[in-house]
């Protein structure tokens, strides 16, 4: 009996477990998955939890829920993984040995990275929203909050989701307004990026919202520490940011077992190839999700269709047939902008955000790189999407692969 | 794309000016390279930066990161910003003749 074995059972981990437990030939495959935590978060929700959108309960679900019932599952923080020897050993000793494994253990934020961020202030007046504890206390800051100068500040790039923060000061802007206080309050978007986004048409019109909704850019800035005493943001170079208010997105770092098992970079994120998804290193070790050191986005969406290339090569790896070179970098990624309205993006390692309809090209019924009501409704019943079919592994009517259909080039 | 003559040798530079091959690059082309940055003068702390860059890409193929630049270099990111201001990354992979390092999304 030959064993496969899924580390991290998040939202890419889910997905692979309810693929491949159906298909791989029960006498010949058993799979085990491993979790260090009960509790599934929908992420994308927490963008909402500030402004009293989403509360916490829209947002978790028991991650057991979503297991199929015929595989192995077992709650228990990973002490270290050893792909030289095929194994790996949990925190209460237990070892688990392998013939195949599958990573996807994600990232996380580590605001310890800045110097002087995690002091008394931390959750008081500076706060994460890319945590449940962060989202929860920065709504109950929000509620309260009577104006004043709210900076969010992206600390270094990769972030997952990266254009949530952009969303974030979006529906900064719709919520204030509608609190009646949008004049006493100042809203700061500080990135290190050059413009407001990475990729340069969508960085524009991107740009072009920040104004017009008069929140002010300032990009190239490479936040080097904080000065809680004085409510100061300070980047590298000693340029000043002053806050009553600072929203931060903390380093992005993948999980601390990939660092301690020295599979990762700099930032724990695992060397793997970007189209077939197998590990640089180990061939029987394929990784998914956030976990990754592709220079595609951090994302469900991108989990999403990397898990339809890796069913694949999973079974062609067990077959042993040659690998697919599939995974194009394809990324769909809905941006909320206020006041009912969102706009869409689709693109992948080559091909940038382009203007368009989505996914029936001239159909829509979603348009990319512009606004509108439907994207909207796309963003918010996304959540529907994730829970009931999206982590059940089901198929999407979306192909994995980019295309240029319905794209217009500018 | 256009061809240039650095330190006597021909060149093909991308449209932002960094070097097309890596491999073209000599020591002699970094203080000309460093003029066009704003950097008049190369000191040897700006040597070791440059000298771990080109060492470490031909190891890993990839233009390092100011983090890795911290952590494998030991490099302190404050003094990559002294020596390298407004973007060390960008600057001192172009002075080092590496090709303009990926922004991630
Ligand atoms: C604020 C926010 C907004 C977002 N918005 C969107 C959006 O609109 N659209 C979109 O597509 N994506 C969005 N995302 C991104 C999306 O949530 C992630 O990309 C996705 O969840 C990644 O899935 P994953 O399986 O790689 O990681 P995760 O879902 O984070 O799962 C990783 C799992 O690994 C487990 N694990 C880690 N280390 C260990 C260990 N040592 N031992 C045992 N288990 C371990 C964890 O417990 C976790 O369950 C957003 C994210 C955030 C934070």
């Amino acid at each position: 009996m030959k064993h496969l074995l899924i580390v991290g059972g998040g939202t890419a981990g889910t997905m692979m477990a309810n693929k491949l437990a159906p298909v791989l030939d029960s006498d010949q495959w058993r799979i085990t998955l491993i979790d260090e935590h009960e509790t599934h978060y929908y992420q994308p929700g927490f963008l909402f939890i500030p402004w009293g959108i989403y509360n916490k309960q829209d947002v978790i679900k028991p991650k057991r829920d979503f297991y199929p019932s015929n595989i192995d599952v077992i709650i228990a923080p990973i002490e270290i993984i050893e792909p030289d020897a095929n194994r790996v050993k949990l925190a209460d000793g237990r070892v688990i040995v392998y013939d195949l494994m599958i990573i996807a253990t994600g990232s996380r934020i580590n605001p310890g990275e800045t110097e002087g961020m995690l002091g008394d202030k931390w959750h008081k007046n500076i706060f994460d929203f890319y945590t449940i504890e962060g989202a929860t206390a920065l709504r109950n800051f929000i509620k309260y909050w009577e104006g004043g100068k709210m900076v969010v500040n992206v600390v270094e790039m990769p972030i997952k989701c990266p254009v949530a923060p952009l969303e974030f000061v979006f529906l900064a802007d719709w919520y204030f307004t509608e609190q009646g206080i949008r004049d006493k309050v100042d809203i700061e978007y500080v990135t290190p990026l050059p413009g407001a986004f990475t990729k340069p048409i969508a960085a524009k019109f991107l740009g072009e919202f920040l104004t017009k909704k008069n929140i002010k850019l300032t990009s190239d800035f490479s936040a080097g520490r904080v000065d809680q005493e004085n409510n100061t943001l300070y980047s590298w170079e000693e340029e000043a940011i002053n806050y009553d208010l600072l929203v931060t997105i903390p380093t992005n770092m993948g999980s601390e077992v990939i660092g301690r098992s020295g599979m990762g970079d700099e930032l724990n994120f695992i060397p793997t190839d970007p189209h077939t998804l197998q590990s640089k290193k180990w061939d029987n070790v394929f990784v998914l999700g956030d976990a990754t050191d592709l220079p595609s986005s951090k994302a469900g969406s991108v989990a999403h269709f990397e898990a339809d290339v890796l069913f694949e090569n999973i079974q062609r790896y067990i077959d042993g047939r040659p690998l697919k070179a599939a995974f194009d970098g394809h990324a769909n990624c809905y941006i909320e902008s206020g006041f009912g309205k969102g706009i869409l993006i689709d693109f992948n390692y080559d091909v940038e955000p382009l203007p368009g309809k989505f996914p029936l090209p001239g159909i829509g019924p979603f348009s990319l790189l512009q606004e509108t009501r439907m994207n909207h409704w796309g963003k918010m019943t996304f959540r529907w999407v994730y829970w009931n079919l999206l982590l059940k592994g089901a198929e999407l009517p979306i192909e994995a692969q980019m295309t240029m259909a319905g794209k217009k080039r500018v | 794309m256009a061809t240039a003559t650095l330190a006597g040798i021909t060149v093909e530079r991308d449209d932002e000016g960094y070097l097309k091959n890596p491999n073209d690059w000599t020591e002699e082309m970094a203080p000309e390279l460093a003029k066009e940055m704003g950097i008049d003068t190369l000191t040897d702390e700006h040597w070791k930066v440059i000298r771990f860059m080109r060492q470490d890409f031909q190891e890993k193929g990839q233009v390092p990161t100011i983090r890795r630049m911290k952590v494998a270099g030991g490099i302190p990111v404050k003094d990559l910003y002294n020596l390298f201001p407004k973007g060390p990354a960008k600057k001192a992979a172009y002075i080092a003749g590496l090709g303009k390092p990926h922004g991630c999304i």
